[in-house]
């Protein structure tokens, strides 16, 4: 066994994994990864179980240090800045940790969940088949918590396996598909409309229950208390004030206000990526071309592995490092310079 | 308000769960469905329903859009809502310890003034109810039960409490509940239980099911106590009166 401490890291990361099913009749909700193409790409860098636990690493920066031994890890999700001791690290690829060795992020770039899996998963107890983190149950392993600066991770020592990137299919531009319903029959025709054709943003009051919309007031034909029913990740609930709240993998089980749609399955992670204050828009899609893209996400999830590549020579280092930049930041691949990274310290200060 | 409707509807929740709704209102018949429909899809699974989470009104049917698509199940689902409403095949009934009044139920007294009685009269009608849990939901354990008695009834209170105890007994509306956890509450708190209806590392972890029956009983806050700590070494302490 090997150890990966956590030498520095913000708030809202945790150890998911693909959630903790079966006990929502007991009131006990999912949690799980709010990405998870980003959790599977990284565990399928290290050859995990694509929805193995991993460290799911909020919008600051953070620093995982390899003890006892060298440990092989992988980041995905959220583009930001990674080095060890300097050298740059591309986003999308494996790599292994040096005992001592300390891997540098900074915070989230575009998007804010970054995913960090390590060969061999997490040692820990699940609980309902899950080492997913729910605070508020008091579950989740090694630690029923939010990370902190000091946790140390029991790991597989690294197997010396060759590094890998992956190709993933370019990111998607295109607005939030929605299912209407369950309680759409709750709002009038014009108010389904203004919630379709209006720009929303994510409130900065926003968490893994629930991100709450910034935009137009949302009027209820009824008034807005419904006798609760169950609820489901992607759930658009409307409450009295009007402002819509997008459930996310902590919701509550149950809820009581009308809810006027529901982010389609596919589109989950895309949603959970948007940052505070960005614009975008809902589109509203029938029920096959969402049960279509679906299964279109499922098969992208299983034939990840074929996705992956190896890192023959600095060329395609090089290429993968480029590709990192798509999200916008002006920087040049091949400068080292734009590569620095904040210390920990300065990174989470920013918020 | 009409009650229960014959056919249910089927509401999409996205694309991979269906709500069956029985009613827009709480009433009981609706919730009897609700359970029935529970109980037959344990009894006869669907391929491709993964998990069920029944409410005072509908069921949410989670389901694997690779294994079944909506139109399939809404059909399914349909047909077995339409089937004559079984009996449970077990009715576990549940005996509750609780500390009404003082520290363990601070709106006890105001309750009382409310409804313009004492807070003896008022633990002696909440002890009086047989009730059944309606559902779960909204935290682990949080058990919603039906068959408040009607003098009981008074609407939430106008500002939510951010935290309430664990184990919390409280009246809302025309339900009262049994909290488990720590945790923001708008109803009024009568008493407290040592029961808890989830803990880690005890079988059952969850102890009370939609469809059981329960009932209260008042202790002493001595009781209480020593309830307390026995609950939290592990041991159950309701009394399952029947099963």
């Amino acid at each position: 066994m090997s150890k990966l401490v956590i030498s520095a890291i913000g708030p809202s990361s945790s150890v998911q994994d693909g959630g903790r099913f079966g006990a929502q009749r007991y009131g006990l909700t999912p949690s799980g990864a709010m990405d998870r193409l980003g959790l599977a790409t990284a565990n399928c860098l290290v050859g995990n179980a694509l929805f193995a636990a991993g460290i799911e690493i909020g919008p600051f920066g953070a620093a995982f240090t390899a003890r006892e031994g060298a440990v092989r890890v992988a980041l995905a999700g959220a583009s930001r800045n990674a080095d060890i001791a300097g050298r740059a690290v591309a986003p999308d690829t494996s790599l292994t940790l040096a005992e001592g060795e300390t891997l540098k992020l900074g915070f989230a770039r575009s998007g804010l969940f970054s995913y960090l899996a390590i060969e061999g998963g997490i040692a820990g107890e699940p609980v309902f088949g899950s080492m997913a983190v729910n605070a508020r149950a008091g579950l989740g392993s090694p630690y029923p918590r939010p990370l902190q600066a000091g946790d140390e991770l029991q790991v597989t020592a690294a197997s010396g396996t060759a590094e890998r990137r992956i190709e993933l299919p370019p990111a998607i531009k295109a607005p939030i598909r929605v299912v209407l319903g369950p309680q759409d029959d709750e709002f009038a025709d014009d108010q389904k409309a203004l919630f379709l054709d209006s720009e929303w943003k994510i409130s900065a009051t926003s968490d893994r229950m629930g991100y709450r919309l910034e935009g137009p007031a949302i009027k209820h034909l009824h008034g807005h208390n419904i006798v609760s029913d169950g609820t489901v990740g992607g759930s658009i609930q409307v409450p009295g004030n009007g402002a819509p709240i997008v459930l996310m993998p902590d919701r509550g089980t149950s809820g009581g206000y009308p809810k006027i749609a529901t982010v389609i399955s596919a589109d989950h992670g895309r949603f959970a990526q948007i940052s505070a204050g960005t614009g975008f828009h809902f589109k509203a899609v029938s029920m096959a071309e969402a049960q279509a893209e679906a299964r279109k996400f499922a098969e992208l999830l299983r034939t990840l592995p074929d996705r992956l590549r190896a890192i023959e020579n600095f060329d395609l280092n090089i290429e993968a490092l480029r590709d990192a930049n798509v999200a916008g930041a002006a920087v040049s691949a091949i400068d080292a310079r734009t590569w620095q990274v904040l210390s920990p310290a300065e990174t989470l200060t920013q918020d | 308000m009409a009650a229960t409707s014959a056919l249910p509807r089927l509401l999409p929740s996205g694309d991979s769960a269906i709500t069956v709704e029985f009613s827009r209102t709480i009433d009981d018949t609706a919730n009897q469905r609700v359970l029935a429909l529970d109980r037959t899809l344990a009894r006869e699974p669907i391929a491709g329903v993964t998990e069920t989470v029944p409410t005072y009104r509908s069921l949410l049917v989670h389901y694997d859009p690779m294994q079944i698509d909506f139109e399939a199940l809404s059909e399914k689902l349909a047909a077995l809502a339409q089937l004559p409403v079984p009996a449970a095949t077990k009715t576990r009934r549940w005996r509750l310890p609780v500390v009404y009044g003082g520290e363990h139920g601070i709106d006890l007294e105001d309750v009382a003034k409310t409804l313009k009685t004492t807070p003896d009269d008022i633990v002696a009608r909440h002890t009086a109810g047989d009730y059944r849990v309606a559902m779960i939901g909204f935290t682990p354990g949080w058990s919603y039960l039906s068959g408040l008695q009607e003098s009981l009834h008074m609407s939430r209170r106008q500002n939510p409490r951010l935290l309430t105890p664990a184990g919390t007994i409280s009246i809302g509306g025309i339900q009262t509940g049994v909290q488990c956890l720590a945790g923001p509450s708008g109803w009024h708190l009568l008493g407290q239980t040592a029961v808890r209806t989830y803990q880690l590392h005890r079988d059952p972890t969850f102890l009370l099911e939609p469809g059981d029956y329960v009932t209260f009983s008042s202790v002493d806050a001595k009781t209480f106590a020593e309830q307390d700590r026995a609950a939290e070494r592990g041991e159950i302490v309701a009394e399952l009166i029947s099963s």
